[in-house]
């Protein structure tokens, strides 16, 4: 028998309780394979589906935005130039979807017992993080293919990998909670994703944006985790001056997220 | 082990806010600008559903200040104990606050003032197959379904053997259950509830879902926990389960604790208060009755062939449904009528008043009790719900009332081979179950 005490109460915490993730990680492991298994059921093409879209998208773009608009890309091949900027672009826009709305999905068990539940919109972020890694084949061929070098700056790509999950972590935090209640969340999600991608420089270059509002633009995290990606990758040079707003500005959603998330906690269940 | 109670309720409070009726628009322009102020308005109603920055709250729950209209109050001061290794049986009406009492104590939603205490781990058998997935194997299901119950993977593993005897699916553990028939599926859930040993075991309602051999496991499953020793919280409609179970019971109405004592005391006395049957209702004060300057309901009913109010019916048996209503203003020819639904809310049947003696005859000033036969072996098994209504045919065609979810009851079929199911004991489709005349034609060959 244990002798652990439960005590219910109001509560007023600003924070979710982290100490009980722990009580709850083989729940939170057997999710994660959840997501990852059920995903890709009943599909011919199986796991390939994670290099296949963002093959085709790369093409489409490089067709368009390279080929026919001839977006300059500082002298960097358009397919390289794109490839290693949708790779990651396209887990966040999955993992933002899907975190966004783990709760509205999972209403059937929210509604019927407890566990923390910070873990419904955590778990797509890292569920998706398998297609991500898949999809990494495409970063590598292209390199290959174009016989890039890897430069010294390739240390600092774990930052930038941590910020391409802090992201989707906080705004799937925000969204999931809003989106309980308010189901435009939904319906709005297409839209803002697509608004995303084109505010980010993924099919075209940071530097086409004057120097004057390059700091406005760079507290958007997206634009920190693409920039950082092609500068640690190809080798482009890293402007850690741009680079910072946009991880400090990932850290404020993660930390406003949390607490948002958890003020909304505690009414889920009342007005799902 | 600490001698201090399994479960501590102190001062315990929720309330709820529900909707508030809208104020509808006088004209087109008034409409329209509403309607281009709906996502603010939208937005501050939802707002409100969780906001009680404008009510006092601790004043209403002191009893100084009246509740306001959109405030539901489910739990009401509520204060108990429960001593490790009783069996509490946790009585009461539909909607009187046991459920909302529930969801506190298993967490899913927080008590608005107030505390529990819980020494242990807790987990319902309400939540029975919660998490399963379609596309996963057995065994994934199992291991998913463990751990969202609370248990870790490591005690998974220790009882996993157990749970594929139990449930007897060792065959298709690595098929997904997609393909299980709803028996299996619902074998393997339970079997992996089964094998939670949980120190505090809440039990709700179990008694009336599911077929009548998952029923039966349930009860076998909550003895044997109560006889090791271990804490239940038994909430159940079905009286003699709870008296031959539980060694206290506590009876809820409006959100508050009335009676708590030994099960046979508060029983009876909940039984002879007449409102711890959902298969009866009535309203004693006229003004407040459904109707209106014409009729008034009194109370509906459903009765065995003893006229005796019956909460269950056997599936064989006959049943009566009594609609009582005075008639306040004669001149008028009155339709009785009601409908019968099920749990997924399908109607089964609408049935009006063919009484040849009151057909098309207006009805002085009085009080009626409209009876309807309902036949056995017509009903499936399952909780019914009845809306009534009266009707008036002449000089105006209109409703008197409509009165939705006056009375529930259950129809059960205890098994014993003579019903329409026969010898089949699994679980049968259908909205009704009538008795057939089966014939066979042989032809040796």
């Amino acid at each position: 028998m244990t002798n652990n005490v439960t005590v219910i109460k109001p509560d007023n915490s600003w924070f979710p309780d982290f100490s009980e993730l722990r009580a709850y990680s083989d729940l939170f492991y057997f999710l994660v394979l959840r997501d990852i298994k059920v995903l890709y059921a009943q599909t011919v093409l199986g796991f390939s589906w994670a290099i296949l879209n963002p093959t085709i998208q790369i093409l489409i773009f490089t067709l368009i935005f390279g080929r026919v608009a001839k977006i300059p890309t500082d002298g960097i091949p358009y397919l390289l130039f794109s490839t290693v900027a949708i790779v990651p672009w396209t887990y966040m826009s999955n993992a933002m979807n899907g975190a966004s709305q783990s709760l509205v999905t999972g209403q059937n068990i929210l509604g019927k017992i407890y566990f923390p539940r910070v873990i419904f919109p955590l778990t797509p972020v890292i569920a998706k993080l398998i297609d991500f890694i898949i999809s990494m084949i495409l970063i590598v061929a292209v390199m290959i293919y174009y016989g890039v070098n890897v430069t010294s700056q390739i240390i600092y790509l774990p930052l930038f990998l941590l910020v391409m999950i802090a992201v989707p972590i906080g705004i799937g935090l925000w969204l999931s909670a809003l989106a309980i209640r308010y189901r435009d969340v939904k319906f709005a999600m297409t839209f803002a994703v697509r608004m995303l991608m084109y505010t980010a420089p993924i099919v075209y270059s940071a530097t086409n944006i004057p120097d004057a509002y390059r700091f406005y633009y760079s507290l958007n995290p997206i634009v920190g985790v693409i920039e950082g990606f092609r500068a640690c990758i190809l080798g482009t040079p890293l402007q850690w001056q741009f680079i910072w707003p946009g991880v400090i500005a990932s850290l404020v959603l993660v930390v406003t997220g949390l607490i948002y998330f958890r003020k909304m906690e505690k009414v889920f269940v009342d007005v799902i | 082990m600490s001698s201090k109670p399994a479960v501590s309720v102190e001062n315990l409070n929720k309330f709820y806010r529900i909707g508030v009726a809208v104020d509808k628009s006088e004209s087109a322009v008034a409409a329209l600008g509403k309607f281009l102020r709906s996502p603010v308005s939208n937005y501050k109603k939802y707002r409100s559903l969780y906001k009680f920055n404008d009510i006092d709250l601790e004043a209403i729950a002191a009893g100084n200040r009246p509740l306001p209209d959109d405030v539901i109050w489910a739990v009401r001061n509520m204060n108990f104990e429960v001593p490790r290794g009783e069996v509490l049986g946790i009585i009461g009406h539909n909607g009187a606050g046991k459920s909302t009492l529930l969801k506190i104590l298993s967490r899913i939603t927080t008590p608005t003032q107030g505390r529990v205490e819980i020494r242990g781990r807790i987990s319902s058998l309400l939540e029975v197959g919660t998490g399963f997935h379609n596309e996963l194997t057995g065994r994934e299901n199992t291991y998913l379904n463990g751990t969202i119950l609370g248990m870790r993977k490591k005690e998974v593993d220790r009882v996993f053997d157990e749970i594929v005897d139990f449930s007897g699916v060792e065959k298709f553990l690595d098929t997904p259950v997609k393909r299980y028939s709803t028996g299996m599926k619902v074998r393997l859930a339970f079997a992996v509830a089964a094998h939670l040993e949980p120190e505090i075991l809440i039990v709700d309602e179990v008694l009336s879902v599911g077929d009548a051999e998952f029923q039966r496991k349930c009860m076998d499953k909550m003895e044997s926990i109560g006889e090791a020793g271990r804490t239940i919280l038994f909430v159940s409609h079905n009286m003699p389960a709870v008296t031959r179970m539980c060694n206290r019971v506590i009876t809820v109405d409006h959100g508050s604790v009335v009676a708590d004592g030994a099960p046979q005391d508060v029983v009876s006395q909940y039984l002879k208060s007449g409102q711890g049957k959902s298969s009866y209702a009535e309203w004693p004060d006229q003004a407040s009755a459904p109707g209106g300057d014409i009729v008034r309901l009194r109370s509906v009913s459903v009765r065995d062939e003893k006229s005796d109010i019956a909460e269950s019916v056997d599936i064989r048996r006959p049943c009566f449904v009594e609609i009582e209503f005075d008639c306040l203003e004669g001149g008028h020819v009155l339709l009785p009528s009601f409908s019968l639904w099920n749990e997924e809310g399908t109607v089964i049947f609408n049935a009006v008043d063919i009484d040849p003696e009151w057909r098309g005859r207006e009805r002085p000033v009085g009080r009626y009790i409209a009876r309807a036969r309902i036949p056995g072996n017509l009903l499936t098994e399952g909780t019914m719900s009845i809306n009534t209504a009266v009707w008036e045919w002449a000089p105006r065609r209109r409703t008197e009332f409509l009165h939705k979810d006056s009375v529930t009851f259950h129809v059960v079929d205890n098994l014993d081979g003579d019903s329409a199911r026969g010898d089949y004991i699994g679980n049968l489709r259908g909205a009704v179950r009538p008795m057939l005349d089966w014939s066979t034609d042989y032809a040796a060959k």
